[in-house]
């Protein structure tokens, strides 16, 4: 083990680590937000309105995020003046923003499709028992439906926000220094192959805490699911 | 808009060529991944089955390992790595050679680690959904282990994995693209350099997205047509 390496640029992995987990918070957030409306819009009965939906999600799933981040990040440039008119060019000018704007995008997509799958798999029931009380459209669906939906999707929304974790990696390729960014900077200065191992068990460890807490907020969210003979 | 499809012209004028054949890189290293990471994937399930304790853990270890770790990174570690590694060994053997790790290679056996790692769960799930009495009904009849696993277990395995096996070869697909970071010319890579002399980001690169959907229907195709083959023995339940 080589600690003077580890005290140059340790520091600096623990910085990208914190980038990092700045990228992947703000896309989940950001996605979660705009994942509801698309969800919805899936959910719909017009043709047309969920056409739409269709092909954004079949767009951001289909096609490597490697390839949305460079069609916004280098085809932003060519649009500048019209993003200028707008009044929204000092965020595509920035790396980190335009990378949290795919990124966004892009978990919005996957997000959509965990929620649409979640809110059809409450039973039928649910709907018309609501109506039965006497409950309108909306508070059925945010009060009764919902949440039971997010209950069941706690589980893909858990591999989301690691494959997120994993994926957010690729911002590197566009000058932005989280974890790989930095990690590659220390390679391409020392040529020492540790920084690799190193950033390596930064994502493992990332990556396991998140599965593990993960896994008991589940199990304690869905404690009253269980039956006697599992506990 | 004439004259921007012109820019997919083929010979010197043109980027169609290039285009396609960096769309042909990427076909071939997911066809080459492919095989390896199903049979790997495979053989870690196996392992994670044994009852040999160290090979329970080193198969659970690298799942976790290789699950847990971005691709790129585990890119990063194979090319370089491996390039060291192979120097060392170079060295050892002979004087003054100097040796590269294709990255093609680099890209497959990077791709095929993740992807068997994934593939690895899912035969565990498909060989959880088949049941007991399926091995011993087959030992009753006089079958031994290595009959049994490949008449009996398998056929059943492949139509209980194909679907996750499915959704990991679409993933795959798209992983593909990372190969573009060690300088492989792919699809991203060479549109990448039609961009740079260009100057036309958003029409390549949205050309590059399209193609990439084009792959993953295409893909999706002949998985139905697996499918299908694979569950020709069921009932139909429509």
């Amino acid at each position: 083990m080589d600690f003077d390496l580890l005290i140059k640029y340790g520091p600096k992995l623990l910085s990208g680590l914190l980038v990092t987990l700045q990228l992947v918070s703000t896309s989940i957030v950001l996605g979660a937000i705009i994942s509801l409306p698309i969800a919805l819009m899936r959910l719909s009965k017009n043709r047309i309105i969920n056409g739409i939906a269709y092909s954004y999600v079949y767009f951001f799933r289909g096609s490597p995020l490697l390839a949305q981040l460079f069609l916004i990040y280098y085809g932003a440039g060519q649009m500048r003046p019209l993003l200028q008119d707008m009044g929204i060019w000092w965020m595509f000018r920035e790396a980190y923003y335009c990378a949290i704007f795919v990124f966004t995008l892009n978990t919005a997509a996957y997000q959509a499709e965990i929620l649409r799958g979640s809110i059809q798999s409450v039973d039928k029931g649910q709907w018309e028992a609501a109506q039965t009380m006497g409950m309108k459209y909306w508070p059925t669906f945010f009060k009764i439906i919902m949440p039971q939906a997010l209950i069941s999707s706690l589980r893909p929304y858990g591999n989301e926000i690691i494959l997120m974790i994993k994926g957010s990696a690729i911002a590197s390729v566009v000058t932005i220094f989280d974890l790989m960014g930095e990690t590659k900077l220390a390679f391409s200065r020392t040529f020492d192959f540790q920084v690799f191992l190193w950033a390596a068990v930064l994502y493992l460890v990332m990556v396991e805490t998140l599965r593990i807490t993960w896994e008991k907020m589940e199990r304690r969210l869905t404690r009253h699911l269980r039956q006697v003979s599992d506990q | 808009m004439g004259e921007t499809l012109g820019l997919l012209a083929f010979g010197d004028k043109g980027w169609g060529d290039e285009i396609l054949a960096g769309l042909g890189v990427t076909i071939s290293l997911f066809l080459a991944t492919l095989p390896f990471g199903i049979f790997f994937g495979f053989l870690i399930a196996l392992a994670k089955r044994s009852n040999n304790r160290l090979a329970r853990l080193v198969a659970n270890a690298y799942t976790t390992i290789f699950r847990g770790l971005p691709e790129l990174l585990t890119l990063f570690i194979i090319f370089y790595g491996g390039q060291m590694l192979l120097q060392q060994l170079a060295d050892l053997l002979f004087d003054g050679v100097y040796v590269e790790l294709n990255a093609f290679v680099a890209g497959i056996i990077a791709l095929a680690f993740v992807f068997s790692a994934y593939a690895s769960e899912t035969f565990m799930s498909a060989f959880n959904g088949i049941p007991d009495g399926q091995a011993e009904a087959a030992r009753s009849l006089g079958l031994g282990r290595v009959q049994t696993l490949r008449l009996v277990i398998f056929p059943q395995l492949v139509r209980l994995a194909l679907p996750g096996l499915a959704n990991l070869s679409l993933i795959l697909q798209k992983d593909t693209s990372l190969v573009s970071i060690i300088a492989l010319p792919d699809l991203i890579r060479n549109t990448r350099i039609a961009v740079g002399v260009t100057k036309e980001p958003l029409f390549f690169f949205s050309v590059a997205c399209m193609i990439y959907i084009a792959l993953a229907v295409i893909t999706s195709y002949f998985i139905g047509v697996i499918d299908r083959w694979s569950s020709r023995g069921q009932a139909g339940r429509s």
